[in-house]
């Protein structure tokens, strides 16, 4: 069982893209929960979405130590403890440009960045001058996890949104780009 | 007989899958007011009735109150109504669900379970749900967002069986359900209209034909044979809904338990007995004390209302002990699951804990660590130390 946990911003669409994960991780055979974060979200405020991705999954209780962290956003990692609780040899995964690329990372653990606003942009994966990250990075953390296939994602996101190709693009991008940070 | 062949999966949360239960259920009137977690369910059927994909007249009221009137009146006319509502709202509406009990009209609700204020607090808990218990309705616990549509879609048909006509509610825990995103297989119109028969219900309200019903009772008597009446109703609701789990079985071969769902109970000698979302975590905590030479297995109710008196006996009578996990208290007393219970099992030791309130998460580690701890008090001294277990902040107080 992996488990991710997600920082990003209200409207970045951190919980669809646990609920992406989620439809492929069924197209591979295996079973999720997508998990929001449990209180009022607002628009540009820090928000936490979870998500479970595994065979014969019971526990329902919150994440506590993921094996796995994705920042949507870079300028978080100031404001909020994105590698709490994070296991040691843990995967972190950042949405950041290169000229970013002095993140401290805590040891042990590995670091992971893709300019997902970028691959945003330049497929007009826009909304109200937001960036719509979420299907890149996604692109990216299969990259870097493995945890479902590439095909099934790219599948799941054709099937669920509604610039599904563009989206899928980003998302393959994305997988392409990822690079280790250090 | 049809039966489900094609799997149909959507990752859903909880609340859709309430949305599901009640559009293929073909629901005739909703009645809607906002409270969270539950608001997503009526919004979901707002959208299917103005999209056309429920054939549903959506009542908006300013109150939960009205809420549960409305359905009622619309149910006492002789459709299928429904509404769903959480916390302080239910208790808003405690009063008519005593009145559609004792009107003995078949009604089903949803309720998204979450902690009563104040302070004000939005996660989950079971105090609203358990606070109903007395009144008369059937009242269901789901685990998981697959169980909540199966769940829904039977109580129609248990409510609606004139054995029992009587209404009930189906819980799912706030956030953990409600909000949270799985798999569900969504079974086909044609299999849910084999399943659920055309309502039946003990009287019709309805214009050109007067009734009048719920006026003063000529004598005491009559009040009280009406109380009996729903009692006996309660008994036979137990193997209505057990017959009913079997038909949803052959139909779509899904079984999840019918009054409770027993795991890993050969040879366990403990026991841990709880209801809702956490029995996962509880099932990992099995599996973690199994495999650490433990025998227990968990008791997990289905249905507190009626209570599985039968299942109790079978399971429970011969245990060494039994642990029972409350997501609720009956302040002064203890925790409602264990209060039922407890008179049940008389010869066997038997304690409660108290956990999880405030929306407090209580993970499987913490479970399995706390039931290490309880039986080794039975080891010891052949009984629990305590009846009643407060744990708060990872710690029993």
């Amino acid at each position: 069982m992996l488990e991710i946990r997600f920082h990003g911003r209200g409207g970045q669409g951190a919980v669809t893209a646990a609920e992406l994960l989620v439809g492929a991780a069924l197209r591979d055979g295996l079973q999720g929960q997508a998990i929001p974060l449990f209180g009022a979200e607002r628009r540009g405020a820090p928000v936490v979405a979870y998500a479970r991705i595994g065979k014969d999954i019971k526990v329902r209780s919150g994440i506590r130590e993921p094996d796995v962290v994705v920042v949507l956003d870079s300028a978080l990692i100031r404001l909020v403890d994105v590698y709490a609780g994070l296991k040691k040899n843990g995967i972190v995964l950042i949405n950041s440009s290169k000229s970013e690329s002095n993140i401290k990372l805590p040891e042990g653990v590995k670091g992971y960045a893709v300019d997902a606003s970028k691959i945003a942009v330049s497929h007009g994966l826009v909304l109200s001058g937001w960036p719509l990250v979420n299907t890149p990075i996604l692109g990216a953390l299969v990259k870097v996890t493995g945890v479902v296939s590439l095909n099934s994602l790219v599948e799941e996101i054709k099937a669920r949104l509604p610039k599904g190709e563009l989206n899928a693009k980003a998302a393959i991008e994305a997988y392409e780009e990822v690079s280790l940070i250090g | 007989m049809m039966v489900q062949t094609q799997k149909n999966i959507k990752v859903i949360t909880g609340n859709y899958s309430v949305a599901e239960a009640a559009r293929l259920a073909r629901v005739k009137v909703v009645s809607a007011y906002p409270i969270t977690p539950q608001t997503t369910i009526v919004e979901k059927l707002d959208e299917y009735i103005e999209t056309g994909k429920m054939d549903a007249v959506m009542i908006r009221v300013e109150s939960e109150h009205s809420a549960l009137a409305a359905a009622y009146g619309a149910a006492a006319g002789g459709v299928r109504a429904f509404t769903a509502t959480s916390s302080q709202g239910l208790l808003y509406m405690h009063e008519m669900v005593w009145w559609v009990a004792n009107s003995r009209i078949p009604l089903v609700m949803a309720v998204g379970t979450r902690v009563l204020g104040p302070p004000w607090n939005i996660w989950d808990e079971h105090s609203d749900l358990l606070d109903q218990r007395d009144t008369g309705w059937l009242i269901a616990m789901a685990a998981n967002n697959q169980e909540v549509l199966d769940m829904l879609i039977q109580m129609f048909r248990v409510t609606e069986d004139e054995r029992v006509f009587l209404p009930g509610m189906v819980g799912l825990d706030a956030f953990i359900l409600t909000h949270t995103s799985e798999p569900v297989d969504i079974p086909d119109q044609e299999i849910v209209d084999q399943f659920l028969p055309e309502r039946k219900q003990p009287y019709i309200i309805e214009p050109g034909n007067p009734i009048s019903m719920g006026n003063l009772p000529s004598t005491a008597v009559v009040h009280a044979r009406l109380r009996y009446d729903m009692w006996k109703s309660m008994q036979n609701a137990k193997e209505v809904i057990r017959q009913t789990a079997r038909e949803w079985e052959k139909l779509t071969g899904r079984f999840s338990g019918d009054l409770v769902e027993c795991y890993r109970c050969e040879n366990a000698k403990y026991f841990i007995v709880g209801m809702g979302a956490w029995t996962g975590d509880m099932k990992e905590a099995v599996d973690i004390l199994r495999d650490n030479g433990y025998e227990v297995g968990l008791f997990r109710l289905r249905f507190v209302r009626p209570f599985p008196d039968e299942e109790v006996a079978k399971y429970l009578s011969n245990a060494k002990g039994v642990i029972v996990f409350d997501r609720a208290v009956s302040m002064g007393s203890g925790g409602p699951i264990f209060l039922d219970l407890g008179y049940r099992i008389r010869n066997v030791p038997v304690t409660d804990v108290i956990a999880g309130l405030g929306g407090e998460d209580v993970n499987f580690n913490m479970f399995s660590e706390v039931v290490k701890g309880l039986i080794s008090e039975v080891e010891k001294e052949g009984e629990f130390k305590k009846l009643i277990n407060f744990y708060i902040g990872g710690e029993l107080q």
